[in-house]
Parts: structure tokens; sequence; C-alpha cells
């Protein structure tokens, strides 16, 4: 590789050619501030517009400031980032972005979090010499996103995410000059747009422009209310996160203090969705296994691929630009899903408890899943399966509020009977994970056979669109694919159109890597070691499972035994299973 | 449980989708093909809008991006005599703004808007290159030079029909 030699700061460093000044620099341990720059390393999210100016150095010979984030080593440069010049450039440019945002850090959603702040702390501002008008918009709601466009700085980090990552396109920039900001076309709500409510946006927005729409204070509501019984379910992706909000590191495993925090806050039942992340295999890979065999007996109208369904983002994003393929993934509800409509039919059943007198919770490392809450065909008689669902980071605010000592926490177990999980179930939080998971249960129940190996290693990675071929003795040899991002899910998509789609079993996530970097995760601010880490965290924990076949989860077998029968019986189809809808932008042509 | 609807008559849908094959649905031509359609309907409002997006396959994000980016765009609808005031360096120091103060008061409206019968829009335009004339104003591009204030009332009887 050609490599080319430079000066940063008085120091040689040698770098590969096409190496940007921040990243040589970055090597060097200097550490040059951006805003608008941004990339998560190898999970295909990134924005370089080279905008802000806010990591300007000087290069000697040239007259002008450089941004070290789009500017190329050359041999031989001579870079300062800290000159006297460089440096009253920087702050020239944060307290003109300061000048027109709003004062209210205290009570920002973002605040502690915010690079914005982080970095009007690290430089030392403590005035800002310009005023003038400021731009006011009113804030918007969603069911899963607040937006507060005055706080918007125009890095254009979400519109990259949105357009290109997505495919979507719901948010971009508008207008020009002063009035210049992020918005839906015509100032739409969200929820009248393409919108796919990943909240990959809110995961990249450096401040308090996007944030989740929080449901910690309707959480202390409702336990302290006596006429109620609360319950509550955690996805997999947030034990292998939470523990970031309390200074663990990266990939710290906190599932038994996670039961515990929840005890402690309140809760009278504290289950788990990776209980249902193993109901769901049951029911998807019956209908993957039905499917399949249908397919291979020569049914013509058989829709294989089968793809998953329980990324509420995916799920979106198929109603609104793929309708009329909405056949082919299961119709297997999530594993939220799932465990919401069991909790109000068995569970509230077995306690004694009318379901609008249990309130159910759920903590998902995802945004999606509030809009998942509000979809009316996921109520009964009003009455939603899930109430409502929190964050990750809703949850490290609301174990803050109830003054707990996360770190010191002794660990506690779920509850039962909604309680058990393998490690099957765990891995649903990353791409690759319920492909696997799947495939564990679906090759023994095809081959009759015990798998003498469990561990699927060509469906892990992290690239976002990956292929592989399962041979199932005696079967066939499946080919299967696993997409995470919207971008890549569309390619599967238009082979379906064409025709030309080589696989039988497809797995769909919306967030780079799956749900460890879902959007209501411990902010990353584009560090990829910390999903990384999460990464491996999820596999550490699927083998220090016992059990890791989720068709061998004890109660599992139970529910099927006590209630559900066999997994697709009619039973199952009423409440475990959904269907989807045509919700394209239509035109109503009139005549 | 369905998708927004967006309503626009046949007739209109159809002449868009005829623009945008002119450019072959390309969305590297986009800015063209506003222009075109502007041409045909006077002003971009928010249904045809939807339709570019659709024809050229892009996000009317990106449509409305760039229409609320440029000037000459407008999203609202021009009177049958669109009055254009400029206020450009020269004409709003020859006293521009109060020429456009008495339109507005002569047609109680304000810059961007159509009289309710739908006969008169005021706008503002940067500079129109007339600037010897300061200030100007324009009537469907006929151009009114060296105004004052007492001269609107006479002009807008010109076109009294
Ligand atoms: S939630 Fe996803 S689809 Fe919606 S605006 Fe944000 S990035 Fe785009
Ligand atoms: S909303 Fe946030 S991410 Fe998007 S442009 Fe504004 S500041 Fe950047
Ligand atoms: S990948 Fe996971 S976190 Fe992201 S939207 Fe889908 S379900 Fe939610
Ligand atoms: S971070 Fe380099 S220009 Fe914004």
């Amino acid at each position: 590789m050609d490599t080319i030699k430079l000066t940063i700061d008085n120091r040689t460093v040698e770098v590969p050619k096409g190496t940007t000044i921040l990243k040589a620099a970055a090597q060097m341990g200097i550490k040059i501030p951006t805003l608008c720059n941004f990339e998560l390393e190898g999970l295909a999210l990134k924005n370089h517009p080279g905008g802000c100016r806010v990591c300007v150095v000087e290069v000697a010979g040239r007259r002008n400031l450089a941004p070290a984030c789009i500017t190329e080593c050359m041999p031989d440069m001579v870079v300062k980032t800290n000159s006297l010049r460089a440096v009253n450039a920087r702050r020239t440019v944060l307290e003109l972005m300061l000048s027109d945002h709003p004062n209210d850090c205290l009570q920002c959603p973002k605040s502690g979090k915010c690079e914005l702040q982080a970095l009007a702390a690290d430089m030392g501002i403590r005035d800002i010499p310009y005023k003038g008008e400021q731009s006011h918009y009113p804030i918007t709601l969603s069911p899963s996103i607040v937006r507060d466009e005055s706080k918007c700085i125009m890095c254009r980090r979400c519109e990259a995410v949105c357009h290109e990552y997505q495919t979507v396109g719901a948010i971009g920039a508008v207008d020009r000059g002063f009035p210049a900001v992020v918005s839906t076309a015509f100032g739409e709500d969200l929820i009248d747009t393409n919108c796919i409510f990943c909240g990959q946006c809110i995961a990249v927005c450096p401040v308090g422009a996007l944030s989740e729409v929080d449901h910690t204070a309707r959480i202390l509501r409702d336990i302290a209310n006596p006429d109620v019984k609360t319950c509550v379910q955690v996805a997999p992706a947030v034990r292998v996160a939470l523990g970031e909000e309390f200074g663990m590191p990266a990939g710290s495993i906190v599932t038994g203090k996670i039961a515990a925090a929840l005890k402690a806050i309140g809760f009278d039942y504290v289950f788990d969705t990776d209980w249902s992340a193993d109901l769901t295999i049951m029911e998807e890979g019956t209908e993957f296994i039905q499917r399949i065999k249908a397919y291979l007996a020569g049914d013509k109208n058989v829709k294989i691929p089968l793809m998953t369904s329980c990324c509420p983002a995916w799920v979106n994003f198929y109603e609104k630009f793929y309708p009329e393929l909405r056949e082919y993934p299961s119709t297997a509800k999530s594993p939220q899903g799932m465990f919401g409509a069991t909790v109000k039919s068995y569970f509230a059943e077995k306690i004694g408890v009318a379901r609008e007198n249990l309130v159910s919770v759920s903590v998902m490392p995802c945004v999606a899943k509030k809009y998942e809450c509000e979809r009316e065909e996921l109520k009964v008689n009003g009455n939603p399966d899930v109430d409502y669902s929190i964050t990750t980071r809703e949850l490290a605010r609301l174990i803050k509020i109830c003054n707990i000592d996360f770190t010191t926490l002794p660990e506690a177990k779920f509850d039962s009977p909604l309680g058990e999980s393998t490690g099957a179930a765990v891995i649903f939080g990353v791409t690759g994970g319920v492909m696997e998971a799947a495939l564990r249960t679906a090759v023994e129940v095809l081959t009759g056979k015990t798998l003498p190996k469990i561990d699927f290693e060509e469906v892990r990675g992290l690239e976002g669109l990956r292929e592989a071929t399962v041979s199932v003795p005696g079967v066939a040899d499946v080919k299967v694919a696993v997409a995470y991002g919207m971008k890549n899910a569309r390619v599967i998509m238009e082979q379906i159109k064409a025709g030309n789609c080589p696989y039988h079993f497809v797995e769909v996530m919306a967030c780079p890597g799956g749900c460890i970097d879902g959007a209501g995760q411990p902010y990353h601010h584009g560090d990829a070691s910390i999903v990384k880490a999460r990464y491996a965290a999820i596999y550490k924990a699927d083998r220090e499972m016992p059990l890791r076949k989720s068709h061998e989860n004890p109660e599992i077998i139970s529910i099927y035994k006590e209630f559900y029968g066999e997994p697709c019986s009619e039973k199952s189809h009423h409440l475990l299973h959904t269907h989807y809808f045509d919700k394209k932008i239509k035109f109503d042509i009139e005549k | 449980m369905c998708g927004s609807k967006v309503n626009i008559s046949e007739a209109n849908y159809l002449k868009i989708k005829e623009i945008c094959a002119s450019f072959n649905n390309n969305p590297g031509d986009l800015i063209n093909v506003l222009h075109k359609t502007q041409d045909h309907f006077g002003y971009l409002p928010v249904e045809v809008q939807k339709v570019v997006a659709e024809c050229l396959g892009i996000p009317a994000t990106r449509v409305y991006g760039v229409v609320s980016f440029y000037s000459f765009f407008t999203m609202k609808p021009k009177g049958k005599y669109a009055i254009s005031v400029c206020l450009g360096t020269a004409c709003y120091v020859k006293g521009g703004e109060k020429i456009l103060d008495a339109l507005k008061s002569e047609l109680k409206i304000s810059e961007g808007e159509v009289t309710p019968d739908g006969k008169f829009s005021i706008d503002v335009l940067r500079c129109v290159g007339a600037c010897g004339l300061a200030p100007v104003m324009t009537i469907n591009g006929k151009t009114y030079g060296r105004l004052v204030p007492e001269d609107v009332k006479g002009i807008l009887a010109e076109y009294a029909d």
C-alpha cells in the first residue's frame, strides 16, 4: 500500500494514501473536534459533508484553513491543529452556532450526551459575543420521535442516515440561509411521511434536535396506582448495553442487575422478552418449515423466501414501500408483540386480573417498538397488548430517578412463567441472530436429528448483506440471506419483484448490526468499538446459557401444553400472528 | 390503516407525468422538471411536488428541499396579473419599499399573497437588471420604472378588466 509521511503538531506520521488529516491525527492521539463528520466504521453509517468547519486546521503553505475531516494527507504536509489561528477559527464557528441555539441545556433530552454541549465545555466557551435573532420552530411529536428543530445545527447526519442507509428520505434540508433546517417535506408530521420510525436519525443526531418520546413519568404513575398491576419485559440487546449508562465497559452483560433494578423500581412482574423470542422461533420456525416443505413439493403459490418480521421498522418499510410483497414476511408478531398478547390473555387470566388493569410495559433497544405498541391490530377493544415501550436510555433514567445504585446492585432472576429463555433468544439482539436461532430449531425438526454443532457461524458477521447455504441433510440446501439497513433489504425486495431471488429464508433488521445498535441504546457517538463489544457480548451470553435451542425451553414447552396447543395452532394464529397493510402513499386521481 | 392520500386531478397528474417523462424521469433533471412544471401551473403546490417525486423516484424531501431553497420556485399561486416589486440595492435606495407599501395598501394583501378575486399577486424580487429605471416593478413581465407611490393607483387601473 502507498503510504504518505507528514507532520502534524510537530510530530511525523506515516499513513496510507487517501487518509484524512482527521484520521491521521486520531492515530497519533490528537483528537480534532468534529460535528458534522460522522462514521460508524464497518457498520455502513457515515456522513462527510465537510460543512460545519469545527475541525479546521492550519496547513503550511495554504492560505485557507482546511477542514480536517475531508482533507486528505499529502506528502510532506505540515499541519497544525492547535495553532492560534486554528483554535480561534474553531471557536468562532462554535460561537456562531451557539448564537442561534437555544440555551436550555438543563432541560434538554440530550443533556450530558450532547456533542455540542461537550464541545462548548471543551473549548471553554463562557460567553457568546454574537447576539442575534434565533430560529424558533415548534416541537413536533410522533409515536416514537420528538423533533425540536430549533436545536438543529444542520450537520445533516440524520439526513445521510435516512436517505442513504435507510433509503427512506423522510427528512432533509429545507429552506436556505438563516431559516434553513432539517425537516420533513412541506413540514408534514413524521407519521404522514414515509418514515419507518427506525430512529437512527436520533442515534446520530449530535444535539437535542431529535430524541425519543419519553414514558418514564408514565411508568412511575402506573407503578404508584393501586388499581393496576404492572408487568415488564426486557429485550435481548438491552442487557449488553445498559451498563454503559452507569460507566461500565461496553459489552458488560447486566441481565441479573436489570431484573433486580426492575423489581426495585416496583414492577409487580418482571419478565423477559427472551422468553417470547423463543416463542417467536417456535412460530416462525414452524411457518418456515411449512412453507419450505410446500415449496419443495412444487407448490407454486407458496411465498419463498420467508422473511423475518420481528423488526417493526422493517415492517413499516415493507408496508410503505413494498406493500405488494407483504405476503413474504412471516405473519409471526415480534417478540414484543407475542409477549404482550400472552401476558394480556394467558397471564392476566392466570392471576385473575382484567387486561385493562394489567399495564404491560417493554424495555427495548428500539424506538420503532413505541410505534408498534400503537398499532390498532395489536389491541383488543382498544386496549394495547403492550401499553407502551421505553428505551434502554429511558430505563437508565428511571433507575437513576429511583435512587438505585446499579453497579453494586445484587443480581436477581426474572419471574416465572414468562422469564426462562435460551441462548437462541439472546442472539435476537444481533444481525443474523434470528436466522441462527430459527435454524437451530428448524434444522432439528426437519431432519429429526440433534444438531452436531449449533453455532451457525456462516450467518454471523457485521457486513450489511450476507448470504450462506445451510445444508439440511435429506431435505435441501437452504439458501439464506441476512440484511441490515433498508438499503440492503431493498436489494432483496427488488430481487423478489424481478423473480430472481435465490433465497429461501431472509432476515432483515433496520439498525446497524441489528438491535445492539438500536436507536434506543446508549449513544455511541460514532465509536464502532462500542457496537462491536455489544456484539461479542451477545454471543458470550448465548454460550453461557445452559439451553441454547428455543424448542428446549421448558417454559415454552409448558405454555404450548397448557395454552397454545401446537405452534401455528388456531389459538396461536389468533394471538401470536398478525397481518400487514398497504401503506404506500396513494394518488387519488379525480377524473 | 392505509397510508396518506394525495388528491390531484387526472389532467394535472398526466401533465406532470409527461413533463417528467420528457426528461426521462431522470432525478438529475429535478430543477429543469420543476421549472417546466412551474411554467405550466404557475406555482408548485404540495400535490404537484409529490407527483414529481413519485415520477422521478426520489423522496418528497428532495423535491421540497429544492423548491424551498431557490427563490424562483413558489408554492403559492400567482394572480392573473403577477406584480413583482424590485428590492435590489438600487431600487431599495430609491424607495422601492414605498412602492411595495403602496401596492399592499391598495390591494390589501402582503407580498407572496393573491387578492381574493385571484386578480393580483405581489412578489418581491432581488434585482431585475433595470437599475437605471429604479425603483422598478413589473406586471406580467411589463416594466414600470422611476415610480413614485402615487403612480400605483393609476397603473393598477390599467388592469381593471
Ligand atoms: S426514524 Fe428512520 S426513517 Fe424516520 S426520519 Fe429517522 S432515520 Fe428516517
Ligand atoms: S436534526 Fe440533528 S442530526 Fe439532523 S441535521 Fe439537525 S442537528 Fe444534525
Ligand atoms: S433492528 Fe432492532 S432496534 Fe432497530 S428498529 Fe429493528 S427491532 Fe428496533
Ligand atoms: S466535522 Fe469537519 S467540517 Fe464538520
